[in-house]
């Protein structure tokens, strides 16, 4: 990876599943490491259990705060489908990671329309080495369900050119003292289950 | 920071000494922001935008450096103020927020702020990122005090939700004189003062636009002569992002438009461009000045744009190469309302009623949506219960008893207060439903008249609704749980038949608020052999339910499914309980 290029991490999932704040943490440490740095997310109504989206892009000069479909390098999904919902934004060569977890949108709940079968296949048949972990499952063992989206950012950490040191130290600063522990401990254990 | 976060440090770094706003996306988290970061500001929530701008303009014909913050809409119910204050001008700073909503993330309509600047004779800046968010809160103030009108700084879902890096500086307060000054033909708008006053804005828009010339933000960036682009905003951006090469003209004011520069441009370019979204606001100033330009054939009227769209309609096709669709069909994802919402409970007791609802807007507009599918229309802040008055007068037994208006306490302080008076005054049978969650809970629970709080979370009054109705001169008030829902539908159902006007006060804390809670918070479940699968409690369209299917029935079950709880989100609000006929819906041991 050359230092001019741009990196764009697309984050996805359902309002309410700490996706605003993996986001805030990836950019506050590129812009650490000294990246410019913009990130967009829409969350009008998100807190009523919309489809939530943030865009974060990094690198030496960003133009756009949002990423042009087709160039996601990471597309980082919370929820099984909304990966499908975003799917066309990552590019031919990106790498998904997505939460084995279904969250039943109202049409689905009250028994109108089916999930979607089979979703982690249909993405594997397109991105093979797509990387699939029940992180709230993980979350739990490790003794806090709130921390799955800590996880996540220690997988991407292993996706991208950045010093683990610095995400440590903004998960330093940006959490109450008390939460830095098992955070720090569910960043190191994303990191060892990411395949690269 | 984001965008908002810029516009609030550029209120503390220039001096603002008064912001008032209404909530609205995307505007919202810009008075939050100053609440809690720049305690130098006095900042409050105003009941509504109109009041924000009035208040925002008191400060600054007292010299003080002033900001009114709003959404695009707002500045409708804000236009009487706003069309007036260009003629008496200002005297400290007053610059007007107004945050456009380009794709209807969050709103009703997508009005382009931009044509209100022209309307107004106001000039209008447009930040590009959080730094000229922040830099041109500062310019914005200068440029009010230096020519004497108000300014509105336009920026749009995509500048204020979006971060980018911001380097700031130390808070310096604005330079006129703070006082009680009398000047009635500047202040009084009489119409032989307004006379007087007219002329001058006239004045002041040629001297603007002449100033648009030099100002430091307007910039001509040469590159590849062969296409050239005028953009601002975050289009400005798309385009620099798929078009690098290009050559630019770059506003930071979008009016008025330095004429000068612009011919400048198109004579150095082959090919000139327009890349803004919504009207062809730019396109068309630049046609009128008979420069050929290409514009909205190519980047359309509707929505907002993005890069993708930029490169489409610079290029022909996007050079990008997706991975492409996974061809399934997804179910939507629409926000919902949230589980134990005092709102699910208030409309189904009026599914029940049968009612046609008069709706206004707020979380309860969601009610519209299905399994609820109980909002019949919703117009603007405050619409309902006017709309719902007129229905009930021109209809005559038509609508008799059979409609009702729903509002919420935010939006009821907001613009309801003046219909509810117009419908006590002309009279009618209408009943009014108030939603009173205590607090404005579409934006993210911002306190308002109502809730006894202020932006700073002060303790302060707490306006009565029932006391208020009581002295407009209604006779029916009535104030009911929603949670019980079966006492809810007889009040209403004996509401409607009321010949004369009727107030229902609906009245539980939003279910996200800890303060004053009502909910148990204790999940409760349903017994699935006893459960009928009638999908009464599914149809309340609680997310903490689900319906699930029975695909190989044992012998003599002729259910399809059963409904369950998820104990993960259920708040224990009961309202499954109440519609349950079959008693299924227990407390969980």
């Amino acid at each position: 990876m050359s230092n001019d290029r741009v990196y764009n991490v697309l984050i996805v999932g359902v309002g309410g599943q700490g996706i605003i704040l993996a986001s805030d943490v990836l950019g506050m440490v590129a812009a650490r490491h000294g990246y410019d740095v913009k990130k967009n997310e829409i969350h009008g109504m998100a807190q009523r259990g919309g489809s939530v989206s943030s865009h974060v892009r990094f690198g030496k000069f960003v133009s756009s705060p949002i990423i042009k479909m087709g160039e996601a390098d990471v597309l980082l999904s919370f929820e099984q489908i909304e990966t499908l919902r975003y799917f066309p934004f990552l590019s031919e060569k990106g790498k998904v990671i997505v939460n084995d977890l279904k969250i039943l949108p109202p049409a689905v709940f009250t028994g109108k329309q089916d999930y979607p079968a089979d979703v982690i296949g249909k993405i594997k048949e397109k991105v093979p080495d797509a990387l699939v972990m029940n992180a709230e499952e993980i979350a739990t063992q490790l003794g806090n369900p709130r921390v799955a989206n800590v996880i996540f950012l220690g997988v991407l950490s292993k996706y991208l050119d950045i010093p683990v040191e610095t995400y440590e130290e903004v998960l330093k600063e940006s959490l109450k003292p008390k939460l830095v522990d098992i955070n720090l401990k569910a960043f190191q254990k994303g990191r060892s289950l990411a395949a690269v | 920071m984001s965008g908002n976060e810029g516009i609030a440090r550029g209120a503390y770094e220039y001096g603002v000494r008064l912001a008032s706003a209404y909530p609205g996306t995307p505007s919202t988290e810009i008075l939050e922001y100053i609440g809690a970061l720049y305690p130098e500001i006095t900042a409050g929530w105003a009941p509504n935008e109109k009041v924000a701008l009035e208040v925002a303009a008191g400060a600054a014909y007292g010299g003080a450096r002033a900001m009114a913050v709003m959404k695009h809409v707002g500045l409708n119910v804000a236009a009487d103020p706003f069309m007036t204050l260009s003629y008496t001008g200002v005297n400290g700073g007053l610059v007007i927020v107004v945050c456009d909503d380009p794709e209807m993330h969050s709103s009703q309509n997508e009005q382009d702020t931009r044509n209100y600047a022209k309307f107004g004779k106001v000039p209008c800046l447009e930040p590009s990122d959080s730094q000229e968010a922040k830099d041109l809160i500062g310019e914005a103030l200068r440029i009010s005090e230096e020519f004497d009108t108000p300014v509105i700084l336009r920026s749009s879902t995509r500048i204020s939700h979006s971060m980018s890096l911001v380097e700031t500086k130390n808070r310096s307060e604005g330079p006129k004189e703070l006082g009680l000054k009398k000047d009635p033909m500047k202040f009084v708008m009489l119409p032989a003062m307004a006379r007087r006053r007219h002329p001058i804005v006239e004045q002041r828009l040629k001297d603007l636009a002449a100033f648009a010339e030099t100002f430091s933000f307007n910039k001509i960036i040469m590159g590849d002569e062969s296409l050239g682009i005028i953009s601002s905003g975050v289009n400005f951006q798309y385009a620099r992002e798929v078009a690098p090469a290009a050559s630019f003209l770059k506003l930071g004011m979008v009016w008025p438009l330095p004429g000068k520069m612009i011919r400048d441009f198109a004579s150095k370019v082959k090919r000139l461009v327009i890349v803004e979204d919504l009207d062809p606001f730019l396109e068309e100033a630049v046609r009128l000045m008979g420069i050929p330009v290409e514009g909205k054939e190519l980047t359309g009227l509707c929505s907002e744009l993005s890069p993708e769209k930029v490169e489409i309609a610079l290029t022909g096709a996007s050079s990008a190469k997706s991975i492409g669709a996974i061809d399934v069909e997804l179910p939507l994802r629409p926000p919902n309302m949230c589980p134990g919402c005092p709102h699910r409970a208030t409309f189904t007791a009026l599914k029940k009623n049968k009612v046609y609802v008069s709706g206004d807007i707020g979380c309860y507009t969601l009610g519209a949506l299905p399994p609820l599918g109980m909002l019949d229309h919703c117009l603007c802040m405050g619409a309902g219960i006017g709309v719902a008055s007129g229905l009930d007068r021109a209809l005559g037994d038509l609508a008799k008893g059979k409609a009702v208006a729903v509002i919420g306490d935010s939006t009821f302080f907001h613009s309801g207060m003046t219909p509810l008076l117009e419908l006590a005054y002309n009279g009618g049978s209408t009943t009014v439903v108030i939603l009173d969650n205590r607090t404005t809970a579409m934006t993210g629970a911002q306190n308002h008249p109502g809730t006894g709080f202020t932006l700073r979370e002060t303790p302060t009054i707490s306006a009565d609704i029932e006391k208020l109705a009581e002295s407009f001169g209604f006779k029916r008030i009535r104030t009911v749980n929603p949670y019980k829902i079966k006492e809810l539908e007889d009040v209403v159902a004996e509401e409607l038949n009321a010949p004369e006007p009727s107030l229902i006060i609906s009245r539980a804390p939003c279910a996200l608020l800890k303060a004053g809670r009502i909910l148990s918070d204790k999940p409760l479940k349903i017994e699935k052999d006893v459960c009928k699968g009638c999908k009464s409690c599914i149809n309340t369209g609680c997310p903490a339910l689900e319906f699930v299917k029975i695909e190989e029935p044992v012998e003599g079950d002729k259910r399809k499914g059963f409904s369950r709880i998820n104990s993960g989100l259920c708040v224990g609000c009961r309202t499954c309980f109440e519609v349950c006929k079959f008693d299924a819906v227990k407390e969980a041991s």
